[in-house]
């Protein structure tokens, strides 16, 4: 059987549902087996995010520009997409700054009210993203395959949810094993 | 003792005359989920959870405050009941601000477990972030973040029926609808408090809290409540 085109992503999210996945420990060598990594910021040095990819593991909300359009063309190249942790899932902590308001509020807050000596506005096109107005889960701006939910999910979950998918079956998503958020 | 015969799925239940279709079929030992349910105290029927069908009617009618009558023919968990109560409780998500993750009451939230029990593995309403619920930390001892609020009132009637203090109420409507303590003045200064924490033990959710108490630390007493409820009714003392 060939092996399966697998990827991760890293949107705003604070990297912890990596860490978890590569908490997988020994089970990665399985992994390895059944599957080729051709983009990971865990995983691989490919700068360029192919074609043709199997699965891809989202991990982070939807936050600032570059997020927008790497999951749109993530989601454009790959078959199965999951939202991969709480912040994929329900925008979790990065979402926090919404209840601040617009993004306006929420730079003044963080870069000028709370500030040091050198308060200014970051500003670099083309280098800084740009700030979405609002934080979002993946599934408001892409469609999403699977849901992967916990913060972050256990590494047991994370091989109960991507071992079934290595044989194109999907996995049983259902009890607090499976489901759970926080 | 008059007695009411019934079918709830099924099943042939008789239960005393003026019971509700929940109490019937906590008696046929069939589980309807609720939330805003609680032992010992009135039953207001506000959060839908308990909805379930009868023949013959139209409308879903809330288990928690319909009365049995003869003959009626329930059922619990229809396809249909099954949708609906996953989309309320996807609405109490997207609704508030439940950030699990650093919530205390993560891992001991009725609403978690509910989200768990009726398979919701995200929601597909879009989140309304609310930028207008605030936190109250001025009481001495407990701590209120209506950003976890679901409006179950638990905490209303708790305090009310039970500690006898009625510190809390339901104030404005809508969107900005909210529990409140006193004349919606800070918790802290609200003397009619007697800092008792019978709502704390009935809030389900993280709204409601000890102050310094962490996630690993946070438990509800709900055996508690019923144990005043118990007593008060039929003054018995002990536990
Ligand atoms: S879900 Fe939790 S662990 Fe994963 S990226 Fe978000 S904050 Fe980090
Ligand atoms: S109250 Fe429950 S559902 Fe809300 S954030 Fe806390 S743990 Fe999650
Ligand atoms: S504070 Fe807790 S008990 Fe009171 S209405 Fe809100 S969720 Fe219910
Ligand atoms: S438990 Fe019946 S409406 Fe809430």
């Amino acid at each position: 059987m060939d092996k399966i085109k697998f990827a991760t992503i890293w949107l705003a999210g604070c990297s912890g549902c990596h860490m978890s996945f590569l908490d997988l420990d020994e089970w990665l060598i399985e992994l390895a087996q059944h599957v080729d990594v051709v983009y990971s910021p865990v995983g691989s040095d490919y700068k360029d995010y192919p074609d043709g990819v199997d699965v891809c593991l989202v991990e982070g909300a939807v936050a600032n520009e570059d997020n927008l359009e790497l999951i749109r063309e993530v989601r454009d190249k790959t078959k199965l997409l999951v939202s991969f942790g709480d912040c994929a899932v329900t925008a979790n902590v990065p979402a926090m700054r919404n209840l601040q308001g617009k993004t306006d509020d929420t730079l003044q807050r963080c870069y000028l009210e709370l500030g040091d000596d050198s308060r200014q506005l970051p500003h670099a096109p083309g280098i800084v993203p740009e700030l979405l107005d609002r934080v979002r889960p993946v599934h408001e701006v892409v469609s999403v395959d699977l849901f992967l939910p916990g913060c972050p999910p256990s590494a047991e979950r994370i091989q109960n949810a991507i071992a079934p998918l290595l044989e194109a079956k999907n996995p049983d998503m259902t009890g607090r094993e499976m489901l759970k958020f926080g | 003792m008059a007695v009411t015969t019934l079918t709830i799925d099924e099943v042939d239940v008789a239960v005393e005359a003026g019971s509700t279709i929940l109490q019937a079929s906590q008696e046929a030992e069939i589980r309807i989920p609720v939330l805003c349910h609680l032992e010992g105290v009135s039953d207001v029927g506000a959060c839908r959870l308990c909805l379930v069908e009868v023949e013959g009617i139209n409308k879903l009618l809330p288990a928690c405050v319909t009365e049995v009558s003869e003959e009626m023919k329930v059922h619990t968990n229809t396809p249909r009941l099954q949708e609906y109560r996953k989309m309320i409780v996807e609405m109490l998500f997207a609704e508030g601000n439940h950030v699990c993750a650093i919530c205390v009451a993560n891992e001991n939230c009725e609403l978690q477990d509910l989200a768990v029990e009726v398979g919701m593995d995200h929601t597909r309403f879009s989140y309304r972030f609310p930028t207008d619920r605030d936190v109250d930390v001025s009481h001495e001892r407990f701590g209120i973040d209506r950003n976890r609020c679901v409006l179950c009132t638990r905490c209303v009637r708790v305090c009310d029926e039970i500690e006898g203090a009625h510190v809390w109420d339901v104030a404005e409507r809508g969107e900005v609808c909210k529990v409140v303590t006193g004349l919606n003045q800070p918790w802290g200064e609200v003397d009619a408090c007697t800092a008792c924490g019978k709502c704390v033990d009935a809030c389900p959710t993280g709204a409601i809290f000890r102050k310094g108490v962490t996630v690993a630390e946070m438990e509800r007493d709900r055996a508690k409540l019923e144990f005043l409820v118990t007593a008060r009714e039929k003054k018995e003392w002990t536990r």
